[in-house]
């Protein structure tokens, strides 16, 4: 849904192509993932048959001509948007956690697991730190996002690290 | 292949009375990388450290560094070789009082024998380099944490060293501060080829190492490092 939220709120800002609109998401969202052309149309379609966007008439246009422009549903949805939560992902410590206890299970050196992925933190956390030293504030406000939540993996790493013995007695109960 | 390592701990064993601070702690620095300990507190890092720097003895193992074993020197040529070679930051800046932040900068060098105003010289470009020269003619008490560190490493750097000992440098500042210290301190070292040992528990001060070493219950977890 992020993608077709970006690009409404992009056009708030005024009508575009789907070119610029390619564009000025890549440079502003897309660091590591720059939008594909198909996926800029496939939204963009969806949004058209949602009403939350509409296409400024251009004669004799093809597709990649035409400038669409943001509706007044589409404001109020990217309005929705903005002001609704995110919901907190514990995505990581779930998959984690289900290793750490497999490999309690199983016989396999949990605390391996949790070094292993502390190690893989880190070294994301070294790229983002360089990053963001060499970059402008965008690149440190973005990167800060990532450390921070990294962060907060790997100290969840270690207090899980510190109690895996009492995890294992529980586990292998 | 991978170089010899400038300074290597083998076996490191160490009691404080009945409290086994390192048990059978083995790592390895390289020339010119920074290396972070890390490990929950109480696991023995800083005193891996002081035994690296030749501050504290081990009772079991040895200390090598550039092919000489740390461990068997006298006191004498252990504490000048770690004047020479090697350099120090502590949480707290641990900063002459009475001196003047420039003057604070100068002193290894004076104690090396260097001229006054050669020291002085070095000194000022060394405030600079860390972007600290506004408090050069301040005493440390009149400087902010922040600062005081900066010119804690100031004057670690300023002789030159091959290693520098940093124990957790940045455990008393804030994040953004605590991270100026560290891009400042990091890319300095690495502008003189220094190497250096860094102790911390924090994740985003280890993310300026170039490797980890984790520290559990006076041991090194090792890592594979590809060189
Ligand atoms: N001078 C000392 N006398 C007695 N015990 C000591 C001394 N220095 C350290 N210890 C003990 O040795 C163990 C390792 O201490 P060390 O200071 O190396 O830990 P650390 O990893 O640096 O911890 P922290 O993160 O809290 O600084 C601890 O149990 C500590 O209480
Ligand atoms: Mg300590």
């Amino acid at each position: 849904m992020t993608v077709g939220h970006a690009l409404l709120g992009l056009l708030e800002a005024g009508p575009r192509h789907g070119y610029d609109l390619k564009r000025s998401y890549d440079e502003r969202f897309g660091h590591d993932r720059p939008l594909h052309y198909g996926q800029v149309y496939s939204t963009l379609a969806r949004l058209l048959k949602n009403g939350l966007v509409e296409v400024e008439s251009e004669p004799g246009a093809g597709p990649e001509r035409k400038k669409y422009a943001i509706t007044d549903a589409g404001v109020s949805d990217v309005g929705a948007w903005l002001a609704q939560p995110e919901k907190p992902e514990p995505y990581l410590q779930s998959t984690l956690y289900t290793k750490v206890v497999l490999a309690l299970l199983t016989g396999h050196d949990a605390a391996d697991v949790l070094d292993t992925q502390r190690a893989e933190h880190l070294r994301l956390m070294r790229d983002l730190t360089r990053r963001r030293d060499g970059g402008d504030l965008a690149d440190q406000l973005i990167c800060d996002h990532a450390l921070f939540h990294l962060e907060a993996d790997l100290r969840w790493l270690e207090v899980t690290a510190a109690r895996i013995e009492q995890l294992a007695a529980q586990v292998r109960a | 292949m991978a170089a010899e390592p400038l300074l290597v701990a083998e076996n490191l064993e160490l009691s404080f009375g009945s409290t086994t601070a390192l048990d059978s702690a083995s790592v390895q620095v390289h020339a010119g990388e920074v290396l972070a300990l890390m490990g929950p507190s109480g696991s023995g890092k800083s005193t891996l450290l002081h035994c690296l720097a030749g501050i504290l003895h081990p009772d079991q193992g040895r200390v090598t560094y550039a092919g000489r074993d740390l461990t068997a020197m006298h006191d004498n040529e252990r504490s000048a070789l770690r004047r020479s070679e090697f350099g120090f930051v502590f949480q707290f800046g641990q900063l002459v009082p009475e001196l003047t932040c420039l003057e604070n900068v100068a002193l290894p060098l004076r104690l090396g024998g260097a001229p006054r105003r050669a020291a002085l010289r070095s000194a000022a470009a060394w405030l600079e380099r860390l972007e600290v020269s506004d408090v050069a003619d301040k005493r440390p008490g009149q400087a902010s944490g922040g600062q005081g560190q900066r010119v804690a490493v100031a004057r670690a750097l300023v002789t030159r060293p091959r290693v520098v000992f940093a124990d957790e440098p940045t455990g008393a500042l804030d994040t953004l501060n605590g991270e100026r210290v560290m891009q400042l301190f990091v890319a300095a070292a690495r502008d003189t080829g220094a190497a250096v040992v860094l102790v911390t528990h924090e994740p985003r001060v280890a993310a300026y190492s170039d490797h980890e070493a984790v520290v559990r219950d006076g041991r090194v977890r090792t890592r594979e490092y590809a060189r």
